[in-house]
């Protein structure tokens, strides 16, 4: 067990408050940087995918973990941003200037969603969230002249300066890696000054907020602004990712995958985003294994087991049918969800926790210190 | 003008099924404080429930539907007992998404039982019109309609003049305070559940002949049904029928008016503005926590 | 005009007359106390003068400003700060980050230097964090810097209450039943840290409470309310020997 000596106020304001973040951090992001050497074009791109969904990620950590705010509308932030990219760049526009426009119209949108917020809380928030993601899709399927309706849209390769970069390449994966690296930052950093602060003493009890001098509408606003730009310019990579982009790429299924990335990883920490990402990008490369190699392995296993060829040909079929049936993803994603709430409430950085005090405190961990008070419903109608 | 009353009629239809599904997430919704996101999803099992004891073991439509009723209100229960008690009291969007994952999964799963046709089952309203001058309503949209009536009726009597309909309302005023009055709060809740989703089941059996039976129909009128509560006020029961009632007609007479596209928007851009006006919907009760 | 003053205020819910044309002013320096039964309407004189509602007629003045119209988020700048009768911390942070939140008035960082953590803004959060630590150091908190506000116990949870009040420096501070809930020592202590925040910190204290024993012991002036109406003022000893407090009190 670490035991650090406090003799500074700003040993609490850092980030790396001891040896031991440099380290483990020092050599996280040395992996990452060394990955597009070392890994294949299929790991790659997904890893890519990663960073994008961690983006989102934080960007709902924000919002909804620090500030309490429920959205399920951010697809449709993810949107604006994918669409102000593909529109603008196509208007000859450059990369630099549609990048931090892309987030600037999508933090826009995102502060006038937050304006009815203001008055709104819990399901009503929720639905009026997807009410608005309904119209935007919506909108992105009319306005034909800007958006190609729901012919969709070419996004072409991102041009920097006059500097291709293929959505592919190792430069493409390095601006996804800066674009996470800056937003987690950005949550971080937040999370140390009044702004943070005020978020989360929204979120825990909006009458004392006031009382303290916190004005509810402009944090709420800002909360929702802030949390809508940096998706817009998860947006931006998205489209240049996907280099085609049509309205029901984004529906609510999306908006519910992001937030299973914070269900998995956990709301309230930034880590969260990231664990939850990564786990999110990999169900699919988990399946396409399900469908093809895990049939096949255990064919194998229980032919070495003993079982006549005939018998494991026909369990490998099986396995395959159901690797295979029509759905599965579905069955899949919402067992996950339901599974973490009812057994990981506080996702896998929440484990990871746990897991690092077990080792800290060894042997005397108690298993108790995680328990959750059985509380009785806790009433939210009166907030 | 018989256009209109024509289209305001099919609303009217549509809107009660809305108003049916919006019922189930209020009912709920009053007792436990829980949203159950899966409300669509439990109707189209309900559906696939009636089109199994029906289509594929040839009963006759009423026992079909006393049947699927039943298992879908053990269902609910089921539901009630092994997702939501356990995570009573945890903060109200997990629970949200919970039960968002439990549609997923209803529907992936329904899929994969009974494939992704689009399914239909003969009733005794499938055909057939009745015709008012000039109007003409078809059985199975009055049928929709004549149920809604009953039902609530029913509910309503349930509510007010059982013992357990007390208890039900006892429970959804104060939990706590109920179960220290000694009412077997959990008992109620788990009826609550089984009630909510026999009212989904029976939506779904009524609408079979109308949509066909398929398992992404619950989504669609699940996220209708949903505004139609939220507008109404959620917790409010008369108010989720006339919410329900409100945003089908709404929809029916702007697929009808309107240019293409705002069938589907229009609802929630209505939605939107009510909550901008009044932000516990039209009959909800505006509370404020005491300090 | 003296430091604070309500002047003739009325709160009305529905039918329900909460608080009935109450006046009384406070001087500065003074410990001004106001008891009566439950449901006398003590705690929502408290929620007007923090503005969080708004009185159905009536005037507040402080320090000779009118404050009757100013949103509840100015209050604590203007120097009005207040604790909760049924605690409301934020109860998912630790100590630490709900006492900062005490300092969110004095916050003058804006939201792009935040971002970008400018050396400004870590100045001033070193600034804030001085003046906590001269709270913490004042009500005996250092033990709970870190610890989530959740796992703490009740007694402590009313300091860190008072502590976050404190924090945000203020001239009136509003205590809401701080002995509430708190057995005999803590309630000692307590009494101890009233006197302590007039005398020490030299803020004006405005507090709800109904442990007699304390309020004998701390306060200046006495108001006693009932059915939202002010019944008597004035010394401890003669609010106590007025015969209507006798009678609202015995329930004649
Ligand atoms: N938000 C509200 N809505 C409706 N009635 C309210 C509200 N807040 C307070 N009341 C009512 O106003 C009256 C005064 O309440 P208040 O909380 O001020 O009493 P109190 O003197 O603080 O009592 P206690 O000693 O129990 O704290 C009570 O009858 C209470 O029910
Ligand atoms: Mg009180």
């Amino acid at each position: 067990m670490r035991f650090v000596f406090k003799t500074d106020y700003d040993q609490d304001i850092r980030l790396l408050k001891h040896s031991g973040y440099w380290w483990s951090y020092g050599v996280l992001l040395a992996a990452l940087i060394a990955f597009p050497y070392l890994v294949g074009s299929y790991l790659q791109s997904q890893i890519v995918f990663v960073f994008i969904y961690a983006i989102v990620g934080v960007a709902l950590i924000i919002l909804t973990g620090f500030t309490g705010q429920a959205s399920l509308g951010h697809a449709a932030f993810l949107a604006i941003g994918a669409y102000t990219a593909g529109f603008l760049q196509s208007q000859g526009i450059s990369f630099i200037v549609y990048f931090p426009a892309a987030a600037i119209i999508t933090g826009a949108v995102g502060a006038m969603v937050g304006f009815p917020a203001l008055r709104l809380s819990g399901i009503y928030l929720v639905i009026a969230t997807i009410a608005f993601a309904f119209i935007v899709e919506e909108i992105l399927a009319r306005w034909e002249s800007v958006t190609h309706g729901n012919e969709g849209m070419r996004v072409r390769t991102l041009d920097f300066l006059g500097q291709p970069v293929p959505r592919d390449g190792d430069a493409f994966y390095f601006l996804c890696l800066l674009v996470l690296v800056g937003s987690i930052l950005l949550a971080l950093n937040l999370l140390r000054s009044p702004t943070g602060r005020a978020f989360i003493a929204i979120r825990d009890s909006e009458t004392a907020a006031k009382s303290m001098g916190i004005d509810l509408a402009g944090y709420k606003v800002k909360s929702f602004a802030i949390s809508a730009a940096l998706t817009g310019m998860a947006g931006v990579l998205f489209a240049h990712k996907m280099s085609f982009i049509s309205p029901e790429m984004f529906t609510l299924l999306l908006s519910i995958e992001f937030i299973m990335v914070i269900i998995i990883g956990g709301a309230f920490g930034v880590h969260g985003a990231v664990l939850g990402a990564i786990f999110i990008v990999m169900v699919d490369p988990f399946l396409t294994a399900l469908k093809d190699d895990v049939p096949v392995l255990g064919a194998s296993l229980a032919s070495s087991l003993g079982m006549s060829s005939e018998g494991s040909g026909k369990l490998r079929d099986t396995m395959s049918a159901i690797g295979s049936a029509a759905g599965l993803k579905g069955a899949i994603y919402g067992l996950i969800i339901m599974m973490f709430i009812l057994f990981e409430p506080y996702g896998l950085y929440g484990r990871w926790l746990k897991v690092k005090l077990f080792f800290q405190l060894f042997p005397l961990y108690k298993k108790a210190t995680f328990k959750r008070q059985k509380t009785y419903v806790k009433s939210e109608r009166n907030r | 003008m018989l256009d209109f009353i024509q289209q305001l009629v099919s609303g009217i239809a549509l809107g009660c099924v809305y108003g049916l599904i919006a019922l189930g997430f209020v009912l709920i919704y009053k007792a436990t404080e829980v949203v159950n996101f899966a409300q669509g999803d439990l109707m189209m099992l309900g559906g696939f429930f009636v089109f199994t004891f029906i289509g594929l073991m040839g009963l006759d439509y009423w026992l079909g539907f006393l049947f699927a009723v039943c298992a879908m209100a053990v269902f609910g229960m089921a539901t009630e007992r092994i997702l939501i008690r356990p995570i009573l009291g945890y903060p109200q969007f997990s629970i949200v998404m919970a039960t968002i994952g439990l549609g997923y999964f209803l529907r992936s799963v329904a899929g994969m039982i009974w494939g992704t046709d689009d399914l239909k089952i003969e009733t005794p309203f499938s055909t057939g019109v009745l015709k008012l001058g000039d109007l003409v309503i078809a059985h199975d949209k009055l049928s929709v309609i004549v149920a809604t009536v009953i039902l609530c009726a029913v509910l309503y009597a349930f509510f007010n003049y059982t013992r357990m309909g007390t208890a039900m309302r006892a429970t959804s005023e104060n939990m706590l305070a109920a179960y220290y009055m000694g009412i077997p709060v959990k008992r109620v809740v788990s009826l609550i559940w089984a009630i909510s989703a026999a009212v989904a089941a029976t939506a779904g059996v009524l609408l079979a002949p109308i949509t066909f039976i398929h398992s992404n129909v619950g989504l669609a009128l699940g996220l209708k049904a949903f505004p139609a509560a939220v507008l109404g006020g959620f917790g409010s029961i008369p108010g989720a029928l006339i919410g329900g009632l409100i945003i089908g007609v709404i929809e029916t007479l702007a697929g009808f008016y309107l240019p293409q596209g705002w069938k589907d928007v229009a609802p929630y851009v209505v939605l939107l503005i009510v909550l901008l006006v009044r932000p516990h919907g039209l009959f909800g009760p505006s509370m404020r926590k005491k300090v | 005009m003296s430091f604070f003053t309500v002047d003739s205020i009325s709160l009305q819910f529905g039918g329900l007359k909460a608080v009935d044309k109450v006046s009384f002013s406070v001087e500065k320096g003074e410990i001004f106390t106001i008891i009566g039964p439950n449901g006398a309407g003590k705690t929502s004189i408290f929620n007007l003068i923090s503005r969080l509602y708004d009185p159905t007629s009536g005037k507040l003045f402080f320090e000779g400003r009118d404050i009757t119209e100013v949103p509840a988020h100015q209050i604590a700048k203007l120097g009005i700060a207040r604790t909760f009768q049924n605690i409301e911390l934020f109860e998912n942070a630790t100590m630490l980050a709900n006492l900062l939140v005490g300092r969110h008035c004095h916050a003058t960082t804006q939201l792009w230097q935040e971002i970008l953590f400018l050396p400004s803004v870590r100045r001033a959060e070193k600034e804030h964090r001085r003046k906590v630590e001269e709270v913490i150091e004042f009500l005996d908190l250092q033990a709970y810097r870190e610890k989530l506000i959740a796992g703490l116990p009740y007694g402590v949870r009313k300091v860190v209450e008072v502590a976050r009040a404190l924090c945000s420096e203020p001239k009136l501070i509003l205590l809401d039943e701080p002995s509430s809930g708190l057995n005999v020592e803590e309630t000692d202590d307590m009494s101890f840290w009233i006197r302590d925040i007039r005398t020490e910190l030299g803020v004006t204290v405005l507090m709800v409470e109904h442990d007699m024993t304390l309020v004998n012991r701390v306060s200046d002036r006495v108001l006693a309310l009932n059915y939202g109406k002010v019944l008597a003022s004035g010394t401890p000893a003669e609010v106590q020997a007025h015969p209507d407090v006798i009678a609202a009190y015995l329930g004649a």
